[in-house]
């Protein structure tokens, strides 16, 4: 009888003991918890970012191709003087500020809408619908786009049917522009809707009865309280966009390269690794700051 | 409240958005039914043999298979080292969880081309060639955010005192574990386990930077598009992807929405 109880009866049996360490020594289990992801993160993705940032700094024999392990500053010299990589790298951050602002200004209404609107059944079935081509393939919704923007595709045919001249975008910028805003989208839709769902509603009234008009309220009590989903949203947006290189493959031009492409051909084609981390840094450096700034805001609370 | 006419924008802008949304994945669901292999609009029409002549297709199987295999152990470690910082980060303050909390986020929140240059560089650094393991290893460093995130927020809503009512009536620690809190987290594990499953099988940019001469699936459809060879196939493969990948996400709502 009591040897069947046992399994959950205070015994001297080894497991017990052991789980009464544990309880009275909680710095045991915790370590126990913390160790395995900690030595993942840091052996691997933080010794890697280390690895970039020092590779940056070294560079390639022209003859033999191979990495020469000498402290230089030569590739950061390149990246700040040479025109073409100044260019391409103002491209990038500059696209990417647009399609934050763009993906800003198209997902505020709905996540209003979905926050304060819309009753608990439509609710959840806009959330579903915004979260669904979040997920669904990224290479499967920029092809859709290849497809709609080139010549003979769906967007000059409907410009054809309304009797309107073809709009010839494939494969330039503004291809790029929509795609990218067009892919993120759902990223700013979901955190935005996350703070506005926060803000109490008597909040609204509050202000109302103070004789605020629905302008400033909006300008003083919910602009405020979203500005950490558009931050959270906007990291999404922005770093994602700096980051890409597909995109600009497969919907870009001739002159739509990336820093991604720069990077991607020459750790592929050209075997410069050390230019390719030094490059990199751009984006990363400038990522740093912005979540450094991010976290300060709170965006992280609604991620 | 809002007046009528802001409720009526609101109403038509979220309509608008959502067509917008959903316009490009409808119609490139018609295009795996197209007849010719010209990718025109309207589609020249219907056909379905484009179907059969894709799973023949030995790379495309090859791929998928890769693909799969790849996002089966990275979801494993995923959802172990994930599982295991949520723990931590929820049980105590101790020095470094917030390092912890934002060193997890990273590898999202940094553009895809660091993440994945970083680990190249890496490996290359350490004479590892490129192959199955190093794409695990990517997609896996990228997938215990999508765990952590599902589970530290279940964590949040379960009270610590329901594991400390079940030690006070004599449970040890496993058998807390295994009858308190595993079940109240099991639906948040299965949606994040679902979730980065779904991450790991789309995901091209880490993964051009890890796989080496390997395809997995994203990166045979990239490769097609780029070169525009077997559109008809590709048209096929992103019609199952997108069904497929719905699949997960649709379960992961639901198993969440329930509680």
């Amino acid at each position: 009888m009591s040897a069947a109880m046992d399994n959950s009866a205070v015994g001297p049996r080894p497991g017990n003991r052991l789980s009464a360490l544990f309880w009275r020594r909680p710095g045991l289990s915790l370590a126990g918890l913390v160790l395995p992801p900690v030595l993942w993160m840091v052996l691997i993705y933080i010794a890697a970012l280390a690895v970039l940032f020092v590779a940056a700094f070294w560079s390639v024999d022209d003859f033999t191709g191979e990495i020469v392990r000498k402290w230089t500053l030569a590739n950061f010299q390149e990246i700040v003087t040479s025109p073409t990589y100044r260019r391409i790298a103002f491209r990038t951050i500059g696209m990417a500020a647009l399609v934050t602002l763009t993906d800003a200004v198209l997902a505020f209404p709905v996540a209003y809408f979905m926050a304060r609107v819309a009753g608990p059944r439509l609710r959840l079935a806009l959330i579903t619908a915004v979260v669904l081509p979040l997920w669904s393939s990224y290479l499967a919704r920029v092809y859709a786009w290849r497809l709609i923007l080139s010549h003979d595709g769906a967007l000059n045919w409907g410009l054809k049917a309304l009797g309107l001249p073809p709009a010839d975008i494939g494969y330039t910028n503004v291809a790029m522009w929509i795609v990218f805003s067009y892919i993120w989208l759902p990223f700013m839709i979901m955190p935005v809707y996350a703070a506005l769902e926060r803000i109490p509603r008597n909040y609204f009234e509050a202000s109302q009865d103070l004789g605020a008009r629905g302008g400033r309220t909006f300008l003083k009590v919910v602009l405020p309280l979203a500005m950490p989903g558009l931050v959270a949203g906007s990291i999404f947006s922005f770093s994602l966009t700096l980051g890409d290189y597909i995109t600009p493959v497969l919907v870009g031009g001739p002159g739509s390269d990336f820093i991604g492409n720069v990077v991607y051909s020459n750790v592929g084609v050209a075997n410069n690794i050390p230019f390719a981390a030094a490059y990199a840094t751009v984006p990363l450096v400038l990522m740093a700051g912005y979540l450094w700034l991010a976290r300060r805001i709170g965006a992280f609370d609604v991620m | 409240m809002e007046s009528i006419s802001t409720r009526i924008f609101l109403a038509l802008w979220t309509i608008l958005v959502i067509a917008f949304l959903f316009g490009p994945i409808l119609l490139i669901a018609v295009y795996a039914f197209n007849v010719s292999n010209v990718q025109s609009w309207p589609i020249a029409g219907l056909t379905l043999k484009w179907f059969p002549k894709t799973w023949a297709n030995q790379e495309v199987r090859t791929a998928l298979w890769l693909s799969i295999r790849a996002g089966l152990l990275a979801t494993t470690i995923a959802v172990v080292l994930g599982t295991f910082a949520a723990f931590a980060v929820n049980r105590a303050r101790w020095r470094g969880r917030e390092a912890l909390s934002f060193a997890v986020v990273l590898p999202i929140a940094l553009p895809g081309i660091i993440t994945g240059m970083a680990l190249n560089s890496f490996f290359v650094f350490w004479h590892i060639p490129l192959s199955y393991w190093t794409i695990v290893i990517g997609h896996a460093t990228f997938c215990i955010v999508i765990v952590y995130n599902n589970v530290l927020a279940r964590l949040r809503r379960v009270p610590g005192s329901l594991a400390e009512a079940s030690m006070d009536l004599g449970a040890g620690a496993w058998m807390t574990f295994q009858r308190v809190t595993f079940p109240a987290i099991s639906t948040a594990l299965i949606a994040g386990a679902l979730l980065a499953f779904a991450l790991s099988f789309d995901e091209v940019i880490v993964t051009t930077f890890t796989a080496g001469a390997q395809n997995t699936l994203p990166l045979w459809i990239f490769g097609a598009i780029r070169l525009g060879q077997e559109l008809p196939e590709v048209n096929v493969i992103v019609l199952a992807v997108l069904v497929v990948t719905a699949v997960p996400v649709f379960l992961a709502y639901r198993v969440t929405q329930d509680r």
